[in-house]
């Protein structure tokens, strides 16, 4: 069994109170922090635990503590994003339902951290038994004196609320969640200046992810360097890994960073395998917006090496033959799935999620639904392709927000490594609408490379 | 477009209005636009549905112009600016919610409720609608129900006739 930090307590009855949750050592990090450590020590705690932020972009969570600007007389904030949308996670939810305290404690901590006074829980609109759940949770640390003014007497003063979205993919974008905090339209802001300059309020803000955020709390439990000790390279500390499509047991997982890939989709401890006895075709490892990779690709390297759960070794080959951790929203797909069909499901997601701003986003990622829908339904022509690629390389990198780039890399990366099929479904328009392509070579497994005596 | 059937007046009660006044003491002096998300869902909460005198109300309430609260109102997906049934359904229709079958949820659900997605049954209870990824992947097919916001995991036809038929019964 791998270590769990996060989940350890987590079918431990009543786990969810606070009262349950302090007998499982609950609030020690709080303690530990604004009675014994600087704010300045907590940070170098984090710095030292090499924690990489858990929404998926994976830039070092001490470092964008460390960009925040000090100015004399000015409030900091800290805003943690819960607005999780991301197609295929769901580990946020999982954590803020069944141990809400986790979150509270680590945003105490942090907010100490980086001398915030109100710190805020951007929680997505849909996400209403979840608000409910974390405002209980509030007034009870709240009444024990886990918050408001002179917290354990340290003279540390702090508001948490919890803030609902209004349903919009786009306000898990840093600067698009400060302007829906605000009170505004979703609307990603060009950076510079970033947050932690300028952010809500236009003061400096840190955004930070639900996980992120927990994580802090076994850190400054046990130290930056034991956090550190955990998973591989620079890929450190557990993750949780949202597992869905078709699994044995989907679910949120906690892994220490560096398990086999394949280890986690057959083992019995993570997913069980592909269910109903079928195979894997592809997966899209870390949510919707990183590239799709064939199921070969998934379980090992270009070179044959076995692929892991991890930053680099998911990223391994670049978007020729690689992917990307993400939020760690994994999908699988089996035989039965058409790539195609999927693509286009989730080209329609990112089409109906454009917030509108910028053109190229706006309008590319309508067209590559329509040519999407049209290659499909049976009505493709072997020009679609070609001009499906052309579109997605002409949003990508050309808006001012990632959401561009997270339409146009699932796009990309199914015609990179599923050609054939969209070809199938153009050559065969009558036959794709009642059959799949099937399994195709996808799962052929990759050889390791020879070794040689030369040198 | 906000058409006139959507300008159906409505009043504040003084318990709602208790309410916008604690969720605007959670924002720093003069950023009380902060609380227009919040106080939106409130009023749907209430009248099931957010009318356009409700916006003009809510603006003037928060001292902004209508047009800031419109823009937020139409943008957001959340927020029915028209009429919905007493239960309000949500399908997610997103990739992995669809490898498990989110297609079938919602051809089912339009057949049993005898109308498209969008429009209400004319016992006035039910309206649906597919929308995109409810963070509930491992768990689909999902459905949620406003104003509550329910949530109902692992749908399977027999289980959506159930939960119409205890929703009916209610």
């Amino acid at each position: 069994m791998s270590r769990k930090l996060l989940l350890e307590h987590i079918n431990v009855p009543g786990i969810n109170t606070l009262e349950v949750y302090r007998q499982k050592g609950g609030y020690r990090a709080v303690e530990k922090a604004l009675k014994t450590l600087t704010p300045e020590e907590v940070v170098e705690e984090v710095k030292k635990s090499g924690l990489r932020g858990r929404g998926g972009a994976g830039f070092p969570t001490g470092m964008k503590w460390s960009f925040l600007a000090k100015p004399e007389g000015v409030a900091r904030y800290l805003v943690c994003n819960a607005d999780e949308s991301e197609p295929g996670t769901f580990k946020d939810r999982y954590l803020m339902t069944y141990i809400p305290h986790a979150l509270i404690e680590g945003m105490i901590v942090s907010s100490f951290a980086l001398g915030a006074k109100v710190s805020y829980i951007y929680v997505r609109g849909e996400m209403m038994p979840q608000i409910r759940i974390l405002e209980k949770a509030i007034a009870e640390a709240k009444a024990a004196g886990w918050l408001g003014k002179n917290i354990l007497g340290t003279g540390y003063d702090l508001e948490l609320y919890v803030q609902p979205g209004g349903g919009a993919y786009i306000c898990g974008e840093e600067t698009a969640l400060l302007e829906s905090l605000e009170g505004k339209r979703g609307n990603p802001r060009i950076k510079p200046p970033f947050p932690a300059i300028a952010g809500l309020y236009g003061c400096p803000t840190v955004v930070n992810n639900v996980e992120s955020i927990a994580a802090v709390v076994p850190i400054i439990n046990d130290g930056g360097d034991e956090y550190a000790k955990i998973g591989i390279g620079r890929s450190t500390g557990t993750k949780l890994i949202s597992a869905s499509g078709n699994l044995v047991k989907p679910g949120v997982y906690e892994i220490e960073l560096g398990l086999p890939v394949e280890e986690f989709i057959y083992s019995d401890e993570y997913c069980g395998g592909i269910a109903n006895g079928k195979r894997l075709k592809a997966t899209v490892a870390g949510g919707s917006s990183v590239p799709v990779l064939p199921a070969n690709l998934t379980l090992k390297l270009a070179n044959g090496e076995p692929r892991l759960m991890s930053y680099e070794s998911l990223s391994e080959g670049g978007f020729a033959t690689g992917t990307m951790l993400g939020s760690g929203g994994f999908i699988a797909f089996d035989e039965d799935q058409c790539i195609v069909r999927n693509t286009w499901n989730f080209s329609r997601f990112y089409h109906h999620e454009s917030c509108g701003q910028c053109s190229p986003c706006r309008e590319g990622t309508g067209w590559m639904e329509k040519i999407l829908h049209k290659i499909e339904h049976g009505h493709g022509t072997m020009d679609d392709v070609d001009l499906l690629w052309d579109v997605q390389r002409k949003i990508e990198g050309n808006t001012i927000c990632p959401l561009g780039d997270a339409a146009a890399w699932p796009v990309a990366s199914a015609i990179r490594h599923f050609r054939d099929e969209f070809e199938w479904h153009i050559k065969e328009p009558v036959k794709s609408q009642s059959q799949n392509y099937g399994l195709a070579n996808y799962a052929t497994p990759i050889e390791k490379a020879p070794v040689t005596e030369e040198q | 477009m906000l058409k006139v059937e959507e300008q159906t007046p409505v009043t504040f009660s003084s318990e709602l209005l208790a309410k916008f006044d604690e969720i605007k003491s959670r924002y720093p002096e003069g950023k009380q636009k902060s609380a227009l998300l919040p106080l939106l869902h409130l009023v749907q909460a209430e009248f099931l549905w957010v009318p356009t005198s409700a916006m003009d109300q809510i603006a003037a309430y928060l001292n902004i112009q209508p047009i800031e609260v419109y823009e937020v109102a139409t943008f957001y997906t959340m927020y029915f600016l028209k009429p919905q049934g007493k239960y309000a359904l949500e399908v997610c229709r997103t990739g992995p919610c669809c490898l498990v079958g989110a297609e079938k949820i919602l051809s089912h659900l339009e057949n049993k409720l005898g109308v498209k997605e969008g429009e209400v049954t004319p016992d006035g209870l039910f309206s649906f609608r597919g929308v995109e990824c409810l963070a509930a992947c491992g768990f689909g097919p999902v459905l949620q129900i406003s104003p509550e916001y329910t949530f109902y995991e692992n749908l399977t036809p027999e289980s959506v006739d159930k939960l119409i038929e205890d929703l009916k019964n209610k």
